[in-house]
């Protein structure tokens, strides 16, 4: 099947497909009238209501829980606590627990009667309504024996520690490259600068939510809201010792996760314990304020960071240190050195992370983990040393291009970013720039220009899919993939109609269920992908049956005909040295009289139409493509930005993104999403701070009212662009996925126009009016 | 929440008994703050008391100014051209405030009960003396960014929110309430709201069966020439980190009378006499306007994430000042 055409050639633009096009979202219009159901809209016969009851305190024992006046209510059916939480075959309490559950935190709570952060639940309540249920938890009085809590690692008391690994063991604690600190040292050129990043909460539209059926005994259907149901399956399964099989996870639409949805929380494993203890179905829906300490968030951290460079601006050394709060279980920091190592062509780098446990729940991958506060860091200081030797920002990132991976030497699958600068550059308008930062005024305000770069790896994933083709034209194309409301329906009905010769509107593809072909989590970028490689290679499969069929046929124009001398054109088998020689599929089916045919095939990372390995067998064990690519999306952004020059205010007034990321599925679902991504950026740039207080260990802004996200007078007109790239190794569709890129770099384009328009640097996330005014007044 | 009993009231006389008898029940016009602390068990009611059928309507110019009855909703006044044109900085602060679907809902009289979004009188994990006196108040040691510097006390620093309330309080505006009997008396805006002390529990000088009837607004050269500036942290929709309320009467340069309010800094809405006097009679220049920002923040008392607003009011106050005299 090497010989097969690929996908780019018979389906690339110019050929007639929809791959590629601005389709209007598949699902739109049920989205919009109200027919799509998220996972807490399933009418169910007997449902009922679970609500969480969130502990006051962040530290210490629960000496009794008086569950009496909750009880008394009417409609309520039953008070979970730690004392009578049905048994679970396994928690993630212990490490080998946690590893074999695949859980984000080591502790479930409602397992033991220890609290060890703010708004850890403490009880559920299931009533017969939500408002009942909801009264019936304020109800439930808990008597603690208070400890003092620690609230981050900036507490004084606070033991700062080197973990071995972090991330759950997927990044090392300790990482170097040469000898970065003897690079520092004799360096002609220094720089060093400290950052901190607030803490950050994904808050999608959207809240957790959970409804659990047992349809048996043994055999448990969860409608969740997640970005990952094979995971969610996995983790009950094996916290439930049930075979995976008997645990349905059903997801069919998501209001946004950005990572907070990746894993499975305490609330779903808790939701399904309370339908087994009342025998009903039991929704728990996590409040606004629930979500704050139910699903994770990204950490309080700081970053230092040295660079030692020659007077040309070329970099010698990076030197990297992040200090954060994790959990008292688990030793989660998110990679911010990954992309400090790799983005720009440096001999020697260094990278080491401590952390602080703190009465805290685990943070979690938030939108571009690492990335996103890693390169807040690289391309401020790039910033930073472009004024500090009188270089042009963006010609100091080219002068450090890296031509291959720096990490590894490995050569790039595809990189555009020389690209990506210079039409960034163009769009923007970059070279009328005013060279000098606080120089540039118009009435009370001044104004900035900044840039950065950004990039995000293509992770290892793999996944499957089924199609199936029928005689009178349509097909149902599978894949228990999950749609964060990024476009997942519409672009794998744009390849499955390519790949098969049809028009989208005779495609319907379905995801968002367990029992369909595995697919992986919707996260780290890695859906688009591996979905659509598996939705093409499944139609191959197709067509490799069909073109069997047809040479083994007599009354087929291609009988006898060689399997590798007939091509697939549109809908067509033909002879590749006489098209005119073919026929349909619908027309070969029909003389057959088969009403249908299927076909499944498994994307996989690193199995491009150039490797060999697409669509070979399976094989997970592989890291990497054969001919040994290093596999990353790159991008620029460039931003203007007002800043008042009295009262600190900063609106961000133009932006452009361009960015190379293989092949685009969509040009409207990419637009949005990186737009999506650029104003989740320019959050965190400006705005998003949780606020944990310093005594209590409790936040205090749990609410969307005071925890600010961007609004629409926050966001300009926005130009995206794409630099078209064919990516031969990545996998079969050479797709690279755009949905964490999107964000990486943002809020360091924000800071370098800051800085632009003021001459002074915030080195502090978010970048708030005070702190302008602050810097601006000294 | 709890459950609770609703019922209508078509008389201000219906509504203040029910007061009069239960000062647990609560009235709810809008209720764009009430149903919010209902949810969150900050406020527990067992009884609403709909007002929305009380006559307490209009929006008129009266022989010595405006008058807006209390059950007026914030966008209708807020867009009303008598106000507009007359009472900008009125306009302005309404049109600044929530969004487009609260200003539809919520009423001028709620909006001058509106209470502080003090993070932790918001959350009944926390001790907080106002909601339940005694408990303590964790904002002087924690998330403060928000709050007082002025009129706060070692039991309650919590920000007074809203923006209306500054441009009225500004503009000398008095509050119309009637109680159980019938009987109305006028106070001064600038009196109403109270300050923290020691019984931060207590906000308004309104008794248990009183009702606002309406706020009026003296007509002024001061007033048509006024400006409300809003300083926050994103571009809408959110409380302010300051703001300020002026009003500016400028004679051949000379200033003839003038009004400064602040909102956000203080503990209740913020008017600023001291400074106003040091206005009058001076030239409308830059160096007045500072110097009555100076002395409009004297005394202020931040804690350690609020000090910049020190800075920022007199700033606000100043530019709020210079665009009027623009």
């Amino acid at each position: 099947m090497d010989t097969e055409p690929r996908f780019f050639e018979t389906n690339g633009p110019g050929t007639g497909g929809v791959v590629g096009q601005p389709l209007n979202r598949v699902d739109g219009y049920d989205k919009v009238t109200g027919k799509a159901k998220y996972s807490a809209e399933f009418p169910l016969q007997g449902l009922v209501y679970g609500v969480l009851k969130g502990s006051e305190i962040a530290k210490g024992k629960i000496q009794s829980i008086d569950t009496t006046a909750a009880m008394k209510e009417p409609g309520v059916l039953a008070v979970l606590t730690h004392q009578n939480l049905p048994k679970l075959a396994k928690t993630p309490n212990d490490q080998e627990g946690k590893k074999a559950i695949g859980a984000p935190m080591g502790f479930l709570p409602l397992t033991s009667d220890v609290v060890h952060y703010a708004g850890q639940p403490v009880a559920l309540v299931v009533a017969d309504t939500f408002e009942r249920a909801t009264h019936a938890a304020s109800l439930v009085r808990v008597q603690y024996a208070v400890e003092k809590p620690l609230a981050s690692y900036q507490d004084p008391k606070a033991e700062i520690f080197n973990p071995e690994k972090v991330q759950d063991d997927k990044t090392k604690g300790y990482t170097r490259r040469g000898d970065a600190q003897a690079a520092l040292a004799s360096a002609p050129v220094k720089h060093s600068a400290t950052y901190t990043h607030a803490i950050n909460h994904h808050n999608p539209m959207e809240p957790g939510s959970t409804t659990a059926i047992w349809e048996s005994a043994d055999r448990l259907t969860v409608y969740e809201s997640t970005q990952g149901i094979t995971r969610t399956q996995k983790s009950l399964a094996t916290m439930l010792g049930l075979p995976q099989e008997q645990v349905r996870v059903v997801t069919k639409y998501l209001g946004g996760g950005f990572g907070c949805k990746g894993s499975s929380w305490p609330h779903t494993v808790l939701t399904v314990q309370a339908a087994k203890a009342v025998n009903r179905p039991v929704k728990l829906v996590l409040t606004r304020q629930q979500m704050f300490t139910g699903m994770g968030h990204r950490e309080d951290q700081t970053q230092t960071l040295q660079i030692g460079a020659t007077k040309e601006g070329k970099l010698l050394a990076l030197v990297h240190e992040k200090t954060s709060t994790t959990s008292p279980w688990d030793n989660y920091a998110e990679p911010n050195s990954r992309i400090i190592n790799l983005l720009y062509d440096c001999p020697t780098f260094e990278s080491s992370y401590q952390l602080a446990r703190a009465n805290v729940m685990t943070s979690t991958f938030t939108r571009a983990p690492g990335e996103a506060p890693g390169s807040f860091a690289i391309e401020c200081s790039m910033d930073d040393l472009a004024y500090q030797l009188g270089i042009d920002p963006l010609e100091i990132r080219l002068r450090n291009y890296a031509e291959k991976d720096p990490t590894n030497g490995k050569p790039w699958s595809s990189k555009s970013l020389k690209q990506c600068y210079a039409r960034g550059a163009e769009l923007f308008g970059w070279n009328k720039r005013n060279p000098k930062a606080g120089d540039t005024r118009d009435g009370r305000y001044l104004i900035g220009m900044g840039m950065a770069t950004a990039s995000y790896p293509v992770h290892n994933s793999q996944g499957t899919a089924r199609v199936r083709l029928y005689a009178d034209g349509h097909a149902v194309v599978q894949s228990g993939a999950t749609d964060l409301g990024t476009g997942t329906y519409t672009v794998m009905t744009q390849v499955a109609a390519d790949a098969l010769g049809l028009a989208p509107d005779k495609v319907r593809f379905e995801l968002g269920d367990s029992r369909l072909p595995t697919a992986p989590n919707s996260g780290g970028s890695v859906a688009a992908g591996t979905v659509s490689s598996s939705v093409y290679v499944a139609a191959q499969e197709v067509w490799q049956k069909l073109k069997k069929l047809a040479i083994a046929d007599k009354k087929s124009p291609l009988y006898r005909a060689k399997v590798e001398d007939v091509i697939v054109e549109k809908n067509r088998m033909v002879l590749k040295a006489n098209k005119q020689k073919g026929e349909d599929f619908a027309a070969l089916m029909k003389r057959n009289e088969m009403s249908d045919i299927e076909g499944t095939g498994n994307g996989k990372y690193g199995a491009g139409y150039e490797s060999g390995l697409a669509p070979g067998p399976a094989d997970s064990g592989h890291q990497d493509d054969k001919g040994g690519h290093s596999m990353h999306s790159f991008g620029a952004h460039f931003c203007e930005v007002h800043v008042d020059a009295e009262l600190g205010t900063v609106r961000v007034t133009r932006w452009v993104s361009v960015h190379g990321a293989g092949r685009i599925l969509n040009a409207k679902t990419a637009r949005s999403q990186i737009i999506g991504g650029n104003i989740f950026g320019i959050g965190a740039a400006l705005m998003e701070e949780t606020f944990r207080d310093p005594n209590f260990a409790r936040y205090t802004n749990a609410s969307l009212g005071e925890y600010h996200i961007p609004v629409n007078a926050d966001i300009p007109e926005m130009t995206v662009e794409f630099i078209e790239e064919h990516d031969p190794y990545i996998n079969a569709m050479g797709v690279k996925g755009i949905g964490e890129i999107s964000m990486v770099g943002v809020a360091a384009a924000v800071a370098n126009a800051v800085f632009h328009a003021t001459g002074k640097r915030v080195r502090d996330l978010p970048i708030t009016p005070d702190k302008v005014m602050g810097v601006l007044s000294v | 929440m709890n459950n609770f009993s609703y019922t209508t009231a078509t008389t201000a006389k219906e509504a203040t008994g029910v007061r009069k008898d239960s000062a647990q029940a609560a009235f709810i016009a809008g209720g764009t703050t009430l149903l919010d602390l209902m949810k969150l068990n900050v406020e527990q009611h067992p009884q609403l008391v709909d007002i929305n059928m009380v006559p307490f309507k209009g929006i008129s110019e009266t022989a010595d100014g405006l008058r807006i009855g209390a059950l007026e909703r914030m966008s209708d006044v807020g867009e009303n051209q008598l106000v507009v044109q007359q009472y900008p900085a009125i306009s302005e602060a309404l049109l600044l405030s929530a969004s487009p679907q609260l200003r539809n809902m919520a009423s001028i009289g709620g909006n001058l009960l509106q209470r502080t979004r003090c993070t932790y009188f918001r959350d009944t994990a926390f001790p907080c003396n106002k909601r339940n006196p005694g408990s303590g108040c964790p904002a002087q040691t924690g998330d403060n960014r928000g709050l007082a510097i002025l009129g706060g006390s070692t039991a309650c620093i919590a920000t007074n929110p809203g923006d209306m309330a500054v441009a009225m309080v500004a503009l000398d505006a008095v509050v119309t309430l009637e109680n159980s009997k019938g009987k109305q008396r006028r106070v001064p805006l600038l009196d109403f709201h109270l300050l923290p002390g020691t019984t931060p529990q207590r906000e308004t000088i309104l008794e248990a069966d009183e009702l606002i009837v309406a706020v009026t607004v003296p007509a002024a050269a001061h007033a048509r020439k006024s400006h409300y500036v809003k300083v926050r942290d994103r571009a809408s929709y959110a409380f302010a980190l300051v703001s300020a309320a002026v009003g500016l009467d400028v004679q051949g340069g000379q200033i003839q009378s003038a009004r400064i309010a602040m909102g956000s800094v203080g503990t209740k809405p913020w008017r600023a006499l001291e400074a106003e006097k040091m206005l009058v009679g001076k030239p409308a220049t830059e160096a007045s306007f500072r110097a009555a920002a100076a002395a409009a923040v004297r005394g202020a008392a931040p804690r350690e994430h609020n000090r910049f607003k020190v800075e920022m009011a007199q700033k606000t106050i100043v530019r709020a000042l210079q665009e009027i005299t623009a």
